[in-house]
């Protein structure tokens, strides 16, 4: 009923080929964007902005930038974290060596730092699979945390070993930096990470992507139809690698506001590891689904208790957080393998028919 | 299906109508960073419990400070500083007048925001030393003393073991530190210290996530075989670290920490930690009127979360010191303002005023717990001595007189730091606040 595509012609191939064929779906996009954009930066409390969305919107890019190589080329990672530790620290020595230049300019190109590292670590990804490459991406995640924490020259010598971000404007409004807006961050935010998918959704449903979705299928079968494994697979490591980059240069950048090295180690690697597995492998929606369901549920069951009058201790919410947590990624991936977002689909589908499903 | 439906509607229903919590009380909203969960929570904990317990005896004896009742909240950090920023956020709409964060990796990404926010930071003997300097930093307090303090009095009582610190010339001495922000302070004035005095340091950095795994460091200093070994360590990292040090049999009396090590971290070492010295400025023990009163108004009542024979332990009376802090601020702003329920603002001039004498301890139930206290518009530390105490295999045992830190040595590269963190900010506010000169 609410998904019927009676009346819907596709009058050519490329509306045919829509990412978003149905009309209903363009209103819903429309529509999400519009209250993204307008409705909550001008209703939404600073904690709204700050501690929920912000936050959401990059580990969302993050878990793009991974499912880019896990979901769509097959080549598994634990090297998450240590990409987005580059982006970080790139966009810092760049925005401190060159402080004139606008720090969106700074953010999008320290991505490319992380897809040259990224694709100097994918380069054994030719000749080890599965698993072992995995081990190999450990290497790189422990590698590169390692020289966050030893390298003081990574954090202008600072003493504390930590970046702290200096204030930046983008025509005269500061946004990084203490005196930033939460609304003016979330903005900023919401652009970039907007951006990046329509490029990355771009990628994705084009010949590159099919590429990548060939390699993931059987790469033999791949290689004898005429597609070069190593820059595919090479070209897969950088562009995952740009989007974690960049999900790391906004993460201190826009979030945090200064950083420790240790925000960029292995649990970080396995959260958007999680993020992507549960959203769904190989879906750009999965990755926020999946970003939206591990980072926002521990914050809305802390909310949640004391809402309906349980007064427990914030130490134990901590545990309980663990166990829901952990029973509910269970559960889904019991109930539905392939994520959220095929659970999306399904629901669509079912939507499609009610109410007379025959 | 329908009374499924009237049911799921009912409990949205119930939800929705569900009175919001404590927001709506009336009093002096102080929130407290702990963490009772993950590998700090073994020193977490009994901060958190002196803190809160402290707080909560001054509202159930005295209704609060000044007849204002505190809403005393915790907010679980788990020592990460993703979660101390989420919980900072969390409370800064409800307009708290200090907060504490009680890590050093929390501490870095609030100084710039305490001034935009307009709520003062209190970071009691850690974060960042040259934040001491109150024209530059006029939101961030860390009384009583600083980091670079801690070590300057350190190797004062090596060099008074040698005979005077010229003495030094020659030795090794061994540094192992929890490789973060916190470990890393010191290390400036450690190199500095070094070279003036000609001994040689040898580091051992201990990675936050292989804080439990010290094996390779102490093979280290089994080869190196350092004169002393000095300790800035904190959660898991210390009993580690005194287990490792007892098992190559390191002569104990000759490994000193700065103030961290608990009891419990000690005493998990068996009778070999005998003679482990750490540093300290506050008495142990629970024999002070107003401990007494914690045990009567709050532990007998089911109202803390400490056993009782936890009070008085070393880590649990720092988190009353934490306290005392907080709640001297909160009334010497009541003082210099006039005013009942005080701001973040008010509690900032409340900070600098802080006149802790041993007569108001006295009068606190604190008599000769401390040494008096006094903060400036200028000096937001104090650089209080503290003095060294050795564990006895079964409580702490005071060994020396209060030490003085070298002044001469750390207050040029507080200066030089607090110089370098305001250039490397560009635009780092002014201190445009006012100081009062009534204190």
């Amino acid at each position: 009923m609410f998904y019927r595509e009676a009346g819907q012609f596709k009058t050519s191939y490329a509306a045919d080929m829509a990412v978003f064929p149905l009309r209903e779906d363009r209103i819903g996009i429309a529509a999400i964007l519009l209250i993204a954009a307008l409705v909550i930066p001008l209703f939404g409390s600073g904690f709204l902005l700050n501690v929920v969305m912000i936050p959401f919107l990059i580990f969302a890019l993050a878990a793009i930038g991974l499912n880019i190589l896990v979901g769509y080329t097959g080549l598994l990672s634990l090297g998450t974290a240590g990409f987005m530790g580059v982006g970080a620290y790139a966009c810092y020595k760049l925005t401190s060596a060159f402080p004139g230049v606008n720090i969106i300019v700074w953010i999008l190109a320290s991505g490319f730092f992380s897809s040259a590292v990224g694709a100097l670590f994918g380069l054994p990804s030719l000749r080890i699979k599965g698993f072992y490459l995995a081990v190999a991406t450990l290497a790189a995640q422990f590698f590169l945390s390692w020289c966050f924490i030893r390298l003081p020259w990574l954090v202008n010598y600072n003493v504390s070993g930590a970046i702290e971000v200096p204030t930046r404007t983008l025509f005269g409004v500061p946004v990084t930096g203490p005196n930033a807006e939460p609304a003016t961050r979330y903005l900023v935010v919401l652009g970039i990470v907007v951006f990046l998918t329509w490029i990355a959704s771009n990628l994705v449903h084009g010949r590159i992507g099919r590429m990548w979705m060939a390699v993931r299928d059987m790469d033999i079968a791949a290689e004898l139809i005429g597609i070069r494994l190593l820059p595919t697979k090479l070209l897969a490591f950088a562009v995952s690698s740009y989007f974690c980059g960049v999900a790391g240069a906004l993460l201190v950048f826009l979030w945090y506001g200064s950083a420790e090295a240790d925000v960029f180690g292995i649990d970080q690697s396995f959260l958007v590891l999680f993020m992507v597995i549960i959203g769904g492998l190989g879906s750009l929606l999965g990755s926020f689904l999946g970003a939206g369901l591990i980072y926002l549920l521990p914050i809305g069951l802390r909310a949640f208790l004391p809402a309906i009058g349980i007064d427990v201790q914030p130490s134990t919410v901590e545990h309980m957080q663990f166990l829901i947590v952990g029973s509910l990624i269970i559960a889904f991936l019991i109930a539905e393998p392939h994520g959220l977002a095929r659970l999306w689909q399904t629901a669509k589908q079912k939507l499609r028919v009610w109410p007379f499903p025959y | 299906m329908l009374k499924r439906a009237l049911a799921l509607g009912l409990a949205a229903a119930t939800l929705a109508a569900a009175p919001l919590p404590a927001a709506a009380q009336d009093g002096i909203y102080v929130p407290l960073f702990t963490y009772r969960t993950g590998p700090f929570s073994g020193s977490g904990i009994f901060i958190a419990n002196g803190m809160r317990d402290y707080l909560t005896m001054l509202n159930e004896r005295d209704g609060g400070i000044g007849g204002v009742k505190l809403l005393v909240e915790e907010c679980e950090t788990g020592y990460d500083t993703k979660k101390g920023v989420e919980c900072y956020e969390a409370v800064k709409d409800k307009k708290p007048v200090m907060v504490n964060p009680w890590s050093t990796g929390i501490t870095l990404p609030l100084i710039p925001k305490a001034a935009v926010d307009k709520i003062p930071v209190l970071s009691m003997a850690y974060g960042l030393s040259a934040s001491a300097d109150g024209n530059r930093f006029p939101w961030i307090f860390n009384p009583p003393n600083t980091y670079w303090d801690g070590l300057a009095m350190i190797i004062k009582y090596i060099g008074d073991q040698e005979g005077g610190v010229e003495k030094l010339k020659g030795k090794k001495i061994g540094y192992i530190y929890l490789d973060a922000g916190f470990g890393k302070e010191p290390i400036p004035l450690f190199e500095q210290l070094a070279k003036d005095y000609g001994f040689e340091l040898k580091m051992y950095p201990v990675a936050g996530t292989e804080m439990q795994n010290q094996s390779s460091q102490w093979l280290g200093v089994r080869r190196d075989r350092p004169d002393y070994m000095v300790m800035y360590g904190w959660g898991a990292m210390n009993p580690t670290a005194i287990k490792e040090a007892v098992k190559i049999n390191y002569p104990m009396n000759k490994f000193i920490s700065v103030w961290w090590p608990s009891e419990d971290d000690a005493r998990g070492a068996g009778p070999g930690a005998k003679g482990f010295k750490t540093l300290n400025w506050h008495a142990v023990g629970a024999n002070f009127p107003a401990i007494q009163d914690i045990q009567k108004h709050v532990v007998d009542k089911g109202k803390s979360q400490s056993p009782k024979e936890q009070l008085g332990e070393v880590l649990y009376n720092r988190g009353v010191y934490n306290s005392i802090l907080i709640a001297e601020g909160i009334a010497t702003a009541q003082k210099v303002t006039g005013k009942k329920m005080v701001t973040g603002e008010d509690v900032r001039r409340g900070l600098e005023s802080l006149d802790l004498t041993a007569a108001r301890l006295k009068e606190l139930g604190f008599e000769g717990f401390a040494d008096p206290l006094k903060l400036t518009c200028s000096d937001h530390n104090g650089h209080k001595a503290a003095f060294i105490q050795e564990w006895d295999g079964t409580k702490w045992a005071k060994v020396t007189q209060p030490i003085e830190p070298m002044a001469a040595k750390v207050q040029p590269i507080q200066e030089a730091a607090a110089k370098d963190y305001v250039e490397k900010n560009t635009g780092w506010p002014k201190r445009t606040e006012a100081c009062d000169k009534s204190s």
